[in-house]
């Protein structure tokens, strides 16, 4: 053991820890799909069969008594839309908003791993090992991370086959860009729930806090709907939600939106997000992990 | 006999100020020592074992393994120790080669070493066929065999194995057994091991301690402890009723305690029985008096665990069998 080449350098386990979870998810095709069935479900409910563009054009629109004249109506539709979503195309501005949501829902679950290796024992075992603390945790969040991209690449992907129009603009820069808000977005919100599990043994404590902050946590940004349109008292928590500055930055550079943030901010306050988040994981890891 | 590697001073646990899990222990381990811990639920064991291997933060006192003290310097402490908790702590979802290569990485163990290790283990516990399955599937003796190949990957100079056998059949417990007799003779490794079966503490402990309420009541090798709660029971079957035997048997050295029912039975506690039957048989045998059966029993572990707490283990060993198969359930109700 003395002249072993061992090593207990600080960052040594953290792919093991990162591995372990991924190795669960793709050797599962079962679970692989079903997690991205939700999104792709959400996509076609809000962005196909609620399209809102559709109301103008549909034809059935029109004031009786009134003659407008079809060219008049469509101007209008395009306008009411462009003013109110920043594009003509309601299906691409809600299909860039599902890229935050999977992120979303994938993080969340994050925090259900740790309460299962502290029930079963497996937390124990990794504590008595010679990993770092921090390493049980930003393993987690790590694998996390990139679960939620690789589903986030194949929402895109999705959408694309269904009808989502890039802007005009597009380069690999800001589709690179996209993705890096989506990263911060994904370190952030893993690390949130990873620490709100870290002292949990029950799973059901787990998932209530899941269910209470998944839906207002979506529908308080601008995932559906744009922020100047909501009620001013819902205004402050939306511009608090970091789901906003990632919509914000997707919708920039992939459909070209004006963001009502603009984009370095965005990335910014995501940057933020994501490092004070993981700081305050590693650090609760290493005070409270142990019973 | 003159080297321990685990030295326990005033090691105190209380949980939440209140309860007193561990009270004031001190011992010590020598090194390739198998050390065990006997006592009932609830007396401390599992409490002192975290102590040791850096789960828990002693409230009082202090531990050394090999020299590092386990509350100045655990991550030291950790490189050292392998542990063997008493649930099944493998991951499910993946295979037994998987679980073992995991720990390896967690002990920073370079792949070609923990490649090479990790086989080598697991041919040891007779699982290499077996590892390349999900361990969803192994049986509870397979299980216990790769927690042990897990607890081992770093050669541990100390291995900690909270209740290693509890919920096994008689010849898995028996194969567990022969396992960590292996390690001991092979790598005088230093093994410190709770149980509830008296007689495998009996069998393969090199030292017990009797541990209850949070305190070591008595601490020495098993031959010494079933001395020390008075001697072996010679009983006797004699031809006649024997009713004139008492004053004579009296007379013989390393007799303390008679019970003679008039019938010819006749039940004896003696010192050293072995070198005391003879002289009994010598001695009726000049009165004329035919021996028609004679029995040697030494005192068993139950009977010291019975003198030393007043308890019986037994029925706790039930229960806490009983806790271990709820467990188990609950694990498979996860998926």
């Amino acid at each position: 053991m003395e002249n072993e080449r061992v090593n207990y350098g600080p960052l040594h386990g953290l792919w093991a820890v990162t591995n372990r979870e991924l190795k669960k998810w793709y050797k599962e095709p079962f679970i692989f799909i079903i997690s991205l069935v939700q999104p792709i479900i959400w996509i076609g409910l809000f962005g196909k069969a609620m399209n809102l563009g559709a109301i103008f054009s549909a034809g059935s629109l029109n004031i009786p008594g009134l003659n407008i004249p079809k060219q008049v109506i469509d101007g209008i539709s395009q306008e009411v839309l462009k003013s109110t979503f920043g594009t003509t195309d309601y299906f691409s501005f809600l299909a860039v908003g599902m890229l935050s949501f999977i992120v979303l829902f994938s993080a969340m679950s994050s925090g259900m791993t740790i309460v299962w290796d502290r029930r079963l024992g497996f937390l124990n075992k990794m504590l008595t090992t010679p990993l770092p603390r921090g390493n049980v945790i930003m393993g987690k969040v790590l694998s996390s991370v990139i679960k939620a991209l690789v589903q986030a690449v194949i929402v895109l992907l999705i959408a694309i086959l269904l009808g989502l129009t890039f802007s005009a603009q597009l380069t690999i820069m800001s589709i690179v860009i996209t993705f890096f808000a989506l990263f911060l977005l994904a370190m952030g919100l893993s690390s949130l729930f990873i620490m709100l599990a870290i002292r949990s043994t029950r799973w059901e404590t787990q998932m209530a806090i899941m269910n209470l902050l998944n839906l207002p946590l979506l529908f308080a940004s601008n995932a559906f709907y744009p922020v100047k349109l909501m009620p001013s008292w819902l205004k402050p928590v939306v511009m608090i939600n970091p789901l906003t500055y990632a919509n914000n930055v997707a919708r920039a550079m992939l459909i070209g939106v004006t963001p009502t943030a603009s984009v370095a901010f965005s990335v910014i306050y995501l940057l933020g997000f994501a490092v004070i988040f993981s700081f305050i994981g590693i650090f609760l890891s290493w005070k409270y992990i142990s019973s | 006999m003159i080297d321990p590697i685990i030295k326990v001073t005033g090691l105190t646990k209380i949980y939440n100020h209140t309860v007193l899990a561990v009270d004031h222990i001190s011992f010590e381990v020598n090194r390739g020592e198998i050390f065990g811990l006997l006592g009932p639920n609830g007396a401390g064991k599992s409490t002192t074992i975290g102590m040791l291997n850096t789960l828990l933060k002693p409230t009082e006192g202090t531990a050394q393994i090999d020299g590092i003290d386990v509350v100045k310097e655990p991550s030291k402490v950790r490189r050292i120790i392998g542990v063997v908790p008493q649930e099944y702590t493998a991951d499910e979802d993946l295979t037994g080669w998987e679980n073992v290569m995991l720990i390896a990485d967690f002990y920073g163990i370079p792949h070609d070493v923990s490649r090479q290790r990790a086989r080598e283990l697991l041919e040891m516990v007779g699982l290499l066929e077996a590892s390349k399955r999900k361990v969803e599937t192994y049986s509870g003796g397979m299980r216990r065999r790769l927690e042990l190949a897990m607890g081992l990957i770093n050669k541990p100079k100390v291995l900690f194995l909270d209740e290693p056998t509890l919920g096994l059949d008689v010849q898995t417990r028996t194969a567990i057994w022969e396992h960590i007799k292996k390690l001991k003779s092979q790598y005088n490794m230093t093994i410190l091991v709770t149980t509830h079966y008296l007689e495998e503490a009996d069998e393969f402990c090199d030292r017990i301690a009797i541990i209850d309420k949070g305190k070591i009541i008595k601490a020495d090798t098993p031959e010494n402890l079933k001395k020390s709660i008075g001697g072996d029971i010679i009983t006797i079957q004699l031809a006649t009723d024997g009713k004139e035997v008492d004053q004579v048997l009296k007379g013989i050295e390393g007799v303390f305690d008679i019970k003679n029912n008039g019938d010819g039975l006749l039940t004896l506690k003696v010192n050293d029985g072995g070198s005391v039957a003879p002289t009994i048989i010598k001695t009726f045998t000049q009165m004329n008096l035919n021996v028609a059966r004679l029995t040697l029993a030494r005192p068993t572990m139950d009977e010291v665990y019975m003198a030393y707490t007043g308890r019986n283990l037994r029925e706790e060993q039930a229960s806490s069998e009983e806790t271990f198969a709820m467990r188990r359930t609950l694990r498979r109700a996860r998926s």
